[in-house]
């Protein structure tokens, strides 16, 4: 066992880990922050994405121990402290770009991700950039819309086209 | 009617709220105090003779005990929920179904021990030094292999691999022997229903616990249907009574089917808690769940459409080969037969039809219910069969649709159904419409210039939803009867808590729900707030599956809600010193017709839990009632789907240019949610049509077992649907008229998926008439060559 040392959402946290410990168990089961998803064992699903040092991350595929001294942002830094959502979130809930909620926590990091590198993407980019995220309930259509909408673009006309 | 809330409201979803915050409540977020863990052992063979020496590992650090099958002996095996007859009056051959394997195992991923430690690790750890040998025998993989004389038996107490061979209706089979040979023509395709793996987001998970103090067992799980989990597991296999056993389903990430059935697992982690005196966890890894979720589909069939001189369709005979896998899940033979057999005569008039489905034992994983279970399989088959008997006779493939379209309701099918409403003529405009299929012509034009082959696939769907009246299934084989339930609790100071026997597990229940009791009583839908997945605080329901939730959870809600209207409007009128008959309720207002006098919804609720001033000689005080709600037919959504494609005739690459859909699903109560659901159903449905197949080798070993080798439908491979559900013909028989939206989308689009692929090529010269799902490049590209 060791100890790691890291920022997550703005505050300063450290535990014990084994060397095998993921970020992703760490941040589940060493912080409690369940927000977290794993939805696989290979780096596919995307459900577990968190952003560390400002880039998205699989959370499933690094070890906490990397993650030393790093900044790291989860699903449950999104909100403002009052808990309102940001605007992907709320672009989320209002686009309905959510079913059962599993893949959502990674969708968002990843959505996050994408307009702060890309501020107003293309259909085509949000769909490309989504590659290493899986949804199995909504087909993707309202996620996309959603993404659309939270570039501050016209996500209803866009998906009519 | 308030304005956002009531029926026919996009009201935004509450539960997005905590899914959207990571606080969320999923099984695999339960971690209760002193838990253990448990790391299943699984056969990597699909066939062998089967010994476990657990000694050494038993002394490995923090293992608590290690579990194998010998530890069951006296321990029921996981029960089937349906007894299907065959066509000769014979049951069934239904083989045992263990908890953990002993003796042999049947399938890869089956569970041969289990070891419990302080943590997953040390389980992880301990595992890699069990002692496993499996001495291999050979599998049985192909259905029709596993028929043949002398080939190996998965079952050695049974007399065959096969489950049972089912006629439907056996009584119509000479009828339609005849009918096939009197025929103008007659269609016959051979096809391949392709075997998928559910893949919800969310791996399964249990977490089992006892209190040795009072005896009791509670299991958090990842359900669809907690109170059946709990009367299967409780009564067949621990022999634990309903009263002393809990199932929790919190937050459930997606089911399609995978979720609803008993698990091993489940039973394990419930058994081991009380054999331990502490709780154990298992969290199934993806690639577990990949060799243990129940799979899908996995039919082959010869369909045989016959049609006389003016086109009309005039006899169905289809025989279809059914994969059972290794053992019976909880409702594998209802898929095949009574879920696909009574589909069989789509939206068209067919005079006779007989369908013949023999199950077939394979070592494989089990197959059983997803999105659609048996009613994707019957679409598939019809909706392709009619598409090539088009092209056969040179008619277009909507005419004749159009021609043998059912065009008066109620219809009574020659299988056995009847349908109370539709309008199939009016869904199919509707696509036409939306489609823009008159532009058809010009958009292949402009694929043609960018060297790709552009195809129009169209098909229709019926399904059969509102899953069931009991007596009907009774008589069919189904050993638990189908209503649903709901309690409604309204509380003193008028906010309202309903409790459901339903389950969401991305449905959006938690909103859809309260939209349908606040429009009933004309409260902001913010009053009223859903319960659900626990069986400690919810009524005895059936969950959901099967497009059902409303139709039969909403009904029961609806029934309750009337009840305490009811109620409520005697106190209403005992407050007024009015007549009850005069009593009217609007926007949450009692008041006395023809007068001003009135009291508020609060005060009425207010009085029934502060009798003051009170009928108590006629009512009891409080305001809460229940209902249990059995259907009295299924419901028939039905609708029509196109799509078109570009195929690369280079590379046999397709890509869905476009998909349009129009369902028919009755009345609606959140069309955003209605919408959500299609799209997810159609992103399954082109899942199935282009990428997915679960792959079996000759030895059983399973070929697609991660997201690397089992090709997921991602977001670049989909675009954005066009959909449309403003044909309404509403159910005739529950209350709200709605007839459920869940499976439409996985059902009714790999049809159009592959007829607009064969146009395609058609388009371009190639005499191809169908390719077996998935239409994956290389196998586009080896039909364009001949």
């Amino acid at each position: 066992m060791s100890q790691v040392s890291m920022t997550v959402n703005g505050k300063g946290v450290s535990g014990e880990i084994e060397g095998r410990t993921l970020l992703a168990d760490f941040l589940r089961e060493g912080l409690g922050l369940t927000g977290t998803h794993v939805g696989c064992d290979t780096g596919q699903c995307g459900a577990c994405v968190v952003h560390v040092d400002g880039r998205a991350v699989k959370a499933c595929n690094m070890f906490a121990a990397e993650a030393e001294g790093a900044e790291v942002t989860t699903i449950e830094g999104m909100a403002a402290p009052d808990g309102t959502l940001s605007v992907i979130q709320q672009a989320f809930q209002d686009h309905h770009g959510l079913q059962c909620g599993f893949c959502t926590p990674g969708m968002v990091m990843s959505a996050a991700a994408l307009l702060s590198e890309n501020p107003k993407p293309s259909e085509a980019e949000i769909r490309d950039y989504l590659e290493g995220n899986i949804c199995r309930c909504t087909g993707y259509h309202n996620i996309v819309k959603a993404i659309l909408a939270a570039s501050g673009q016209d996500a209803n006309a866009i998906a009519a086209e | 009617m308030p304005a956002d809330g009531g029926i026919g409201a996009s009201t935004k979803r509450r539960e997005d709220i905590r899914f959207l915050s990571g606080t969320g409540n999923y099984t695999d977020d339960i971690n209760l105090h002193g838990q253990a863990y448990v790391h299943f052992l699984r056969s990597d063979v699909a066939h062998g003779v089967l010994s476990v020496d657990a000694s050494d590992a038993a002394a490995m650090p923090g293992v608590l005990r290690i579990f194998t099958g010998d530890d069951f002996a006296d321990v029921g095996g996981l029960p089937c929920g349906w007894q299907v007859t065959d066509r000769h009056g014979e049951v069934m051959q239904e083989p045992a179904h263990p908890v953990i394997a002993t003796g042999k195992v049947r399938h890869v991923g089956e569970i041969v021990a289990a070891v419990v430690a302080e943590t997953r690790e040390q389980a992880r750890d301990a595992a890699e030094a069990v002692d496993v040998e499996i001495e291999e025998l050979p599998a049985v993989v192909d259905m029709k292999a596993a028929l043949a004389d002398g080939a190996t038996k998965v079952h050695d107490d049974l007399t065959s691999n096969l489950c049972f061979d089912w006629g439907f209706v056996e009584d119509n089979k000479d009828a339609v022997d005849q009918a096939i040979k009197d025929a103008a023509h007659v269609t016959t395709l051979d096809l391949v229903n392709n075997r998928l793996i559910p893949n919800a987001m969310e791996p399964r998970v249990a977490v089992g616990d006892f209190n040795r103090g009072t005896g009791d067992s509670t299991l958090y799980t990842t359900s669809q249907n907690p109170h059946v989990i709990r009367l299967l597991m409780g009564a067949f296999v621990l022999g634990i009574p309903e009263h002393k056993l809990r199932v929790v389903a919190p937050d459930v990430g997606g089911g399609f089917g995978s979720k609803i059935f008993h698990y091993a697992e489940e039973a394990f982690c419930t058994f081991a808690a009380k054999a331990l005196n502490r709780p154990v966890k298992w969290t199934s890894t993806r690639s577990e769940a990949f060799m243990s979720d129940a799979h899908g589909r996995d039919h082959v069939t010869r369909i045989e459409l016959a049609l006389d001189g003016d086109n009309n369709f005039t006899a169905i005979r289809t025989e279809t080969h059914a994969n059972m896998g290794a053992y019976l899940s909880t409702f594998a033979p209802s898929v095949p037969t009574w879920l696909h057999g009574t589909l069989m005569a789509g939206n068209y008039k067919t005079p006779v039809i007989y369908v013949n489905v023999k199950a077939v034992f394979t070592n494989t994983v089990p197959v059983d219910a997803y999105r659609g279970a048996g009613r994707p399989e019957a679409t598939f088959q019809l909706e392709r069969v009619i598409d090539k008997a088009a092209r056969e006779l040179g008619v277009d493939p909507i005419a004749l649709r159009r021609q043998n379209f059912i065009t008066e309701f109620p219809y009574a099918t020659p299988v056995a159904v009847e349908y109370d409403t539709g309008d199939y003529v009016a869904t199919m405009d509707k696509l036409e419409e939306i489609a823009d299929l008159r532009g058809f012509a010009a958009r292949r034009k402009a694929s043609e210039k960018k060297g790709l082959l552009r195809g129009l696939g169209i098909n229709c769907y019926i399904e059969a939803c509102g899953i069931a009246p009991s007596h009907l299934v009774g008589q069919l084989g189904a050993r638990a009867g189908l209503y649903e339930s709901a309690t409604v609790r309204v509380n003193a100071t008028g906010g309202i808590t309903v409790m459901t026997g339903s389950h969401s597990h991305g449905q959006g229940h938690e909103t859809a729900f309260p939209q349908v009791v606040a429009d009933m009583i004309g409260i902001d839908a913010s009053m009223v707030e859903i319960e659900h997945g626990d069986t400690a605080n919810t009524p005895m329901g059936m969950g959901t599956y099967g497009s059902r939730s409303l139709a039969v959870g909403g009904s029961a809600m609806v029934r309750a809600t009337e009840k305490i209207i009811n109620k409520a409007k005697k106190i209403a009128a005992h407050l007024m010193e009015a007549a009850e008959a005069d009593i009217e309720l609007k926007d949450g207002q009692f008041s006395v017709a023809g007068t001003d006098k009135s009291v508020a919804w609060g005060d009425v609720t207010l009085a029934a839990y502060v009798p003051h001033n009170y009928p108590l000689e006629e009512i009891e005080p409080g305001l809460e009632e229940t209902a249990f709600y059995d259907p009295a037919n299924f419901t028939f959504p039905a609708g029509a789907y196109a799509c078109e494609v570009e195929v690369d005739p280079e590379t046999g690459k397709v890509r869905i240019a476009s998909f349009a859909a129009t369902d028919d699903f009755g009345n609606i109560v959140n069309p955003m949610i209605v919408d959500g659901q299609v799209h997810g159903g159609i992103g399954q449905g082109i899942g199935q049509a282009l990428l997915e197949a679960c792959a079996y080798d000759e030895n059983g070993q399973l070929l697609t077992g991660s997201y690397m080798d089992y090709a997921m439908p991602r977001a670049d491979d989909v675009p954005f649907y066009k959909v449309d559900h403003s044909c309404q013909t509403p159910c005739t028989h529950n209350p709200l008229g709605v007839k459920g939206c869940g499976e439409a989308g996985a059902i009714g689009s790999p049809p159009s998926v592959v007829n607009a692929v064969v146009d395609a090529l058609q388009s371009g010269g190639h005499d191809v008439t169908h390719i077996d799902m998935p239409l994956s490049p290389s196998r586009v590209w080896a039909a364009m060559q001949g």
